[in-house]
């Protein structure tokens, strides 16, 4: 056991330090695409704060894969106001499966601007029937003179309103079993016959989009890996999702939060922290995000430290990480009691509403991402290696 | 950076798990429940010739002087195998409490023996955790009087460390007058538990434990950690054999573990379970090395790790149907394991207001 990263690695944190210290003022402004948001993020690729390990033909900062120094980078801009880098499924999860799976063509063509923050991708994954059973979805591709030609329904489509390019599941193969008759693709969101209609969420904003695709006609050679593959190259990347939606780290600034609300809120004078059954709760929490973060540490050695086995421990952050966000936004709503239902702008609202809106939010990242039900599954065949359900005749 | 357990923690576990594994199957459990006590000797004699004992003592005293991850990886072993005998007590806060409080005197008396497993010496600290029945003692001219509840591992002891209320620690052989020992059956009959009653007992101070609580605290942050160790081992084989019965047992023409509500059931487990094990280690770490941190690591592991253990204990059951009820398959003595750790020592509710404590909140 140890903990710690090593002499070696004082410098570097001194170096990323001093580029928080002197940055720590910074202001980013505009929408998604502004030059000032590009410029900022260019800037961080060239100091390798960003896109480290990218080659730097693709536009990375062309560094070696060091996952201490991506922690050094991480712990010290979390704890300051410095802007941070931008993320979105196109840095997370189309970059990546680009490395992996992309022709020459499609990493120099895309992967450069997607880093930088000019394009930006949404998700063409979800249909309105195929939700936890993805693989049966139903947009059909066909390749006509040299084209394809798209023809369908997505659902779930985050940032679709502003999104340049799709990276998309169509179904090229119709005849071929499910999993194997699936084609990943890349439209280009300006591409006749795409309408994009915003999906009213339950906290109030539109973070999703349904899509609607007729005779969308894009070049053959906009497709990851082969015909029919679509499945296996999405699955390369649904696990980079999958780690971060609950970081433990982030759970813990939001409890250090609640912890100060404890402190300020009071009923009948008295502190909501001195009541025994609140303190209770709060502390029931706390022990919970310790014990997320010991797993957090686990998964973090057994990157640097290749022969560690942590199998388990990877599966199972999103289940347990966005339950307990869910819970911990949800004590301190109970904290404020009246006061914790007060919503948009209404007087007497306590830290914008935040609380609120994210124990609206958990629940939303409970049910997306693959359901908590479906990760379930997921550990047990994968993890616990019991059986699937018997196939229904059809399915 | 390495977080987890080095080669040479996970060979003394795999040592520990195989010895009990070959010499404490479910059928010799039994019969040690049911009252054979040469077996559980004999249990007990091959796990000191495995270290047990000596592990915590001082080198300069004869024993491993190894830390308490260590200490925790025997914990988690024993706990896997419900093993029949001492360890938290007389293995681990004793030897403790000695090397941070006694004197030389002490120390050159006690801790050789109790290194090679020829000294068992009992700990009762549950009143300065938290009284019931106003139980507790007063020392006065070399003497302990007042009654001391659920002592950990006292049956047959050579000594007794037993705390008052502020945390001080005393020393009392069991050949000395004026003590009486009331044995207390709990639902766990793996491990024991004995009430000491003292009339005017000659007994020594620890000194190191007279003028402030921090020798009293550490050896129950110890203490607090191997119950924590033992329950993560005993859910996890609750785990494993529900998997392992899972895929098994046939209803409607399939395997249970088939079905969803048995699959989420055990992935349920997993999911909290995990976590611990890595819980366990890391407050073991601090225990080590991150002193500022240690007493909160080692309240929030043993109510967490007893909130899921008390989880699993019931899940898993649930998952084994009627048969997890019997006694034939055995399951009850790890779900009886877990109950017992889950309130020695302070049950959940107690040590997160302790942490809330720890923490300043009450400011």
């Amino acid at each position: 056991m140890d903990l710690n990263y090593g002499p070696e690695y004082d410098d570097f944190r001194t170096e990323v330090k001093a580029f928080v210290k002197a940055n720590e003022d910074i202001k980013v402004t505009g929408p998604m695409r502004s030059e000032s948001r590009i410029n900022w993020q260019q800037t961080l690729i060239d100091h390798g704060y960003f896109a480290r390990s990218i080659p730097k033909e693709y536009g990375g900062y062309g560094g070696d894969m060091d996952i201490i120094k991506l922690r050094i980078i991480a712990e010290e801009f979390a704890k300051s106001p410095i802007p941070k880098p931008m993320g979105g499924q196109g840095i997370q999860m189309l970059v990546p499966t680009l490395l992996e799976l992309g022709t020459e063509e499609q990493k120099k063509e895309y992967i450069k601007p997607t880093l930088r923050g000019e394009i930006i991708w949404c998700q063409g994954y979800s249909e309105p029937n195929s939700g936890s059973d993805l693989a049966s979805l139903q947009t059909k591709g066909e390749l006509i003179n040299d084209e394809w030609v798209i023809n369908g329904q997505k659902i779930w489509t985050s940032t679709a309103q502003l999104a340049q390019m799709c990276f998309c599941l169509v179904r090229t193969e119709p005849d071929a079993p499910k999993h194997q008759g699936i084609s990943y693709l890349l439209i280009p969101m300006d591409t006749p016959g795409i309408d994009r209609r915003p999906i009213k969420q339950m906290t109030g904003d539109s973070d999703f989009n349904e899509l609607f695709l007729t005779d969308v006609k894009i070049p053959a050679t906009n497709i990851v890996g082969k015909r029919g593959e679509g499945w296996k190259v999405a699955n390369a990347t649904l696990g980079h999702e999958r780690g971060s939606l609950a970081d433990p780290n982030v759970t813990l600034n939001r409890l250090n939060s609640l912890i100060e609300l404890m402190k300020s809120e009071t009923i009948d004078g008295q502190r909501v922290i001195d009541k025994p059954a609140f303190r209770d709760r709060l502390l029931s929490i706390q022990g919970r995000v310790l014990a997320q973060q010991s797993n957090a540490l686990r998964i973090l050695s057994s990157q640097i430290n290749p022969e560690q086995e942590a199998t388990l421990s990877k599966f199972i952050v999103k289940l347990q990480g966005t339950e307990l966000r869910h819970e911990l936004e949800g004590l301190a709503i109970d904290v404020m009691g009246e006061m914790g239902t007060l919503y948009e702008q209404s007087p007497h609202l306590r830290d914008g509403g935040i609380w609120q809106m994210h124990y609206m939010y958990y629940l939303g990242l409970i049910i997306g991402g693959g359901t908590n039900q479906i990760q379930k599954n997921i550990i047990s065949e994968r993890a616990l290696g019991m059986p699937k359900e018997p196939k229904v005749q059809g399915a | 950076m390495y977080f987890g357990l080095s080669e040479e923690q996970k060979s003394l576990e795999d040592n520990i798990k195989k010895y009990l594994d070959d010499n404490a199957s479910i059928e010799i459990i039994r019969s040690v429940v049911e009252g054979d006590l040469d077996k559980a000797n004999e249990i007990h004699r091959g796990l000191v010739d495995l270290g047990i004992s000596s592990l915590m003592v001082p080198e300069e005293y004869g024993g491993l002087g190894l830390d308490m991850l260590f200490a925790t990886v025997v914990a988690g072993a024993l706990g896997y195998g419900t093993a029949p005998c001492p360890y938290a007590g007389a293995y681990v806060m004793a030897p403790l409490a000695l090397s941070i409080a006694g004197s030389d005197k002490q120390k050159e008396e006690w801790l050789p023996k109790i290194a090679g497993g020829e000294a068992l010496i009992g700990v009762g600290i549950s009143e300065y955790i938290g009284a019931r029945e106003n139980a507790g003692i007063e020392f006065s001219n070399d003497s302990v009087s007042g009654r001391c509840l659920f002592v950990i591992d006292g049956i047959n002891a050579d000594a007794f460390i037993v705390s008052n209320k502020s945390g001080e620690l005393f020393l009392i052989p069991s050949d000395s007058s004026g003590i009486e020992i009331v044995e207390l059956t709990t639902v766990d009959k793996t491990r024991t538990s004995i009430e000491i009653i003292f009339k005017n007992a000659k007994a020594e101070v620890l000194p190191g434990s007279s003028d402030n609580k921090s020798a009293a605290d550490k050896v129950v942050d110890a203490g607090r950690l191997m119950l924590s160790a033992d329950t993560v081992g005993a859910a996890q084989v609750m785990l494993d054999k529900s998997v392992a019965y899972a895929l098994e047992r046939k209803q409607f023409g399939r395997l249970i573990g088939s079905f969803q509500a048995v699959k989420h059931m055990c992935a349920e487990m997993a999911a909290e379970l995990e976590p611990c094990h890595s819980m366990v280690w890391h407050a073991a770490h601090c225990l080590d090395n991150v002193p500022e941190e240690s007493r909160l690591m080692a309240c929030h592991t043993k109510a967490h790790v007893s909130e899921v253990g008390k989880q699993i204990s019931k899940t898993a059951t649930e998952v084994h149907g009627g048969m997890g009820f019997t006694d034939e398959l055995g399951l009850h003595y790890w779900f009886k394991r877990i109950g017992l750790n889950r309130q020695l020592l302070g049950s959940p509710e107690l040590i997160r207001e302790e942490a809330a404590k720890l923490q300043g909140f009450d400011q």
